[in-house]
């Protein structure tokens, strides 16, 4: 993106720019028919996307804020109530217990950067199949959350379960509610690790070798050379995978609807899962949008950071 | 290079090393290995409690001709086809004429239009999911797989908007004043000189986009009823009801839905990752 920029900035700085009659910058040197024409093109290309989206994701996040206010069961006529949906969502203990499991997904999924950067770090060599070898470590990632929700039931199975096998006897890991939440977020970590680990791997190649080299002669190894030469050059993977995970947390969905269905007696659900509850089961459209909206403020936070980095470093 | 390379290593290690490879994956990939040997296993032989001994009869082709045939499988599985590519080529589509305008034209507001974008793909989809699901109800497109088509059009142009947008920039923008020169209009532009040049990164788009949407389960639960409209992943979902003890069957069934997307992968690896890992290395 910096040498789009810095290109950008000097061919319209340039004094043969100006007297061009076709330049990139708006006004000097685009006579006013020309320029009229541009910005009805630019208007056209961007129509079709700006349309679809404003209907299916910008309209739909305004409607959903302003249904909050409602009861509503989707068939008879809306009455507003003012707050009273979100006050009675903090009187809720099912709330509560999604919020918490809520912030379990979001730390215990924060595993995923330092695991997957353990795993590329494993990987990052040049042998004989290495490419083949790291395809199918990250191969997980590309299974649906429904498989991969299907496979760890099985997994789980306290009758014939890998994990009976394994240890010797059975746990209802996903029929206990203390052991639920942690057995959907142990699956949902598979996929989301070699995610990380992809994300380090493409940085490891980037670094320049010489600044490793010239650590090497500085006398650092090991961990020392991880933590004050290496890693600081990854902080780019970092960002993204630290940001994309926890994104990834808030959004959990898929597992918890094929895996427990957010129970035993809802002890495993999130926001994400109790508002689709509450809207396809009991259809409290006006309740499950002020879930929904909570879970969008929460989540606000990290889209905002995200973005300011982005638009940051375009400038 | 960082570790150390292994023609660097002791010989011992090295060897240790290379050992350890193949030993990591077996556990890595074990439940995925368990799952495709249970997919082989024939239901007598479960019947019997024989879930983890070596399969005394191989069942492969009995199986999944059961899960193909004996159950609407191939019914969703076609529902999944019919929902994803259209989805793909329509964002792409949609998403490579707003990148280009992004990128190319420096109007007002241009950079808050990228913003709103990026920001609407990173929402909850659980924001989107009563309004979008009324909105459907309303165009009379509930449980077809048009309804599920328009909206993962709509919802994945944003992220393909970001990526083709800043694609275009790194282009020598030298190509497009010159065709401007030679007379072509802002269209001809577009179509002649610009989507030759972003192919590699529609391509790399593609394969995302599919794999995003082949994969999505929540939409499909929210948009469709019954067995008409909805894709793979429901279907699946639903064998677990259907088949509560025949994991064989469950299994075959998950490994079927899972395939193209593997398949893919493994296909258009390279540009499978460079769309995952962009912007992974910069800023």
């Amino acid at each position: 993106m910096t040498t789009a920029e810095t290109r950008t900035s000097v061919s319209s700085g340039s004094p043969a720019d100006s007297s061009r009659p076709i330049g990139r910058s708006s006004g000097v040197g685009v006579s006013a028919p020309l320029e009229k024409k541009r910005k009805r093109a630019a208007l056209m290309f961007l129509l079709p996307a700006g349309a679809m989206f404003s209907l299916y994701v910008i309209y739909p996040i305004i409607s959903s804020i302003v249904l909050s206010l409602y009861s509503w069961d989707g068939m008879s006529d809306k009455v507003f109530v003012g707050l009273a949906n979100y006050n009675e969502l903090i009187h809720t203990d099912t709330f509560y217990v999604a919020l918490r499991n809520n912030l379990l997904w979001l730390v215990l999924f924060l595993l995923a950067p330092p695991i997957g950067l353990a795993f590329a770090l494993y990987l990052n060599q040049n042998v004989r199949a290495m490419r083949l070898i790291k395809s199918l470590f990250f191969s997980p990632f590309v299974l649906s959350g429904v498989v991969v929700g299907l496979i760890f039931s099985w997994f789980y199975d306290p009758a014939f379960g890998l994990l009976k096998v394994i240890v010797g006897h059975g746990i209802p890991v996903l029929g206990d509610e203390h052991y639920a939440t942690f057995g959907v977020i142990a699956a949902a970590l598979w996929p989301q690790i070699p995610f990380c680990m992809l994300l380090y791997l493409t940085n490891l190649t980037s670094i320049n070798p010489e600044i490793i080299e010239a650590g090497r002669m500085e006398g650092a190894t090991g961990w020392s050379l991880l933590r004050h030469v290496v890693l600081p050059q990854l902080r780019p993977a970092t960002f993204m995978s630290v940001v994309l995970t926890i994104i990834g947390a808030l959004r959990s969905f898929d597992l918890i609807a094929v895996m427990t269905g957010g129970g035993p007696f809802d002890s495993s659900t999130v926001l994400a899962y109790f508002m689709y509850d509450q809207a396809i089961k009991y259809f409290r459209y006006g309740y499950s949008a002020a879930i929904a909206v909570v879970l969008f403020l929460i989540m606000l936070v990290f889209i905002v950071y995200q973005l300011r980095r982005l638009l940051r470093t375009d400038r | 290079m960082y570790p150390t390379p292994v023609h660097r290593w002791s010989p011992m290690s090295r060897g240790v090393y290379k050992a350890s490879l193949p030993l990591a994956l077996v556990i890595w990939l074990l439940p995925l290995i368990a799952v495709f040997i249970t997919s082989m296993r024939s239901t007598d032989e479960l019947m019997r409690g024989n879930y983890w001994g070596w399969p005394e009869r191989f069942a492969l082709v009995e199986n999944y001709r059961t899960v193909l045939f004996s159950s609407p499988m191939l019914h969703y599985f076609l529902n999944s086809c019919l929902i994803t590519v259209p989805s793909v080529i329509g964002s792409i589509a949609l998403a490579s004429m707003a990148g280009f305008a992004l990128a190319t034209y420096p109007f007002k507001g241009n950079n808050s239009i990228l913003g709103v974008f990026v920001a609407g793909n990173f929402v909850p989809i659980q924001v989107l999911m009563i309004p979008v699901r009324q909105l459907t109800l309303h165009l009379g497109l509930f449980n077809t797989v048009e309804g599920l088509i328009l909206f993962h059009i709509a919802f994945q142009t944003g992220f393909c908007t970001l990526f083709l947008r800043n694609f275009i920039k790194e282009l020598p923008y030298e190509l497009i004043e010159a065709a401007r020169i030679e007379g072509a209009s802002e269209w001809q532009l577009f179509c002649r000189i610009i989507l030759p040049l972003i192919a590699p990164a529609l391509a790399a788009l593609a394969i995302l986009v599919f794999t995003f949407v082949w994969n999505d389960y929540f939409w499909a639960l929210c948009l469709t009823q019954g067995d008409d409209a909805a894709p793979i992943t429901v279907g699946v979902a639903a064998l677990k009801g259907q088949w509560t003890t025949a994991w064989n069957l469950v299994s075959a069934g998950s490994l079927l839905a899972a395939l193209p997307s593997v398949v893919i992968f493994f296909a258009m690896q390279k540009h499978f990752i460079a769309g995952l890992t962009f912007g992974a290395t910069k800023g």
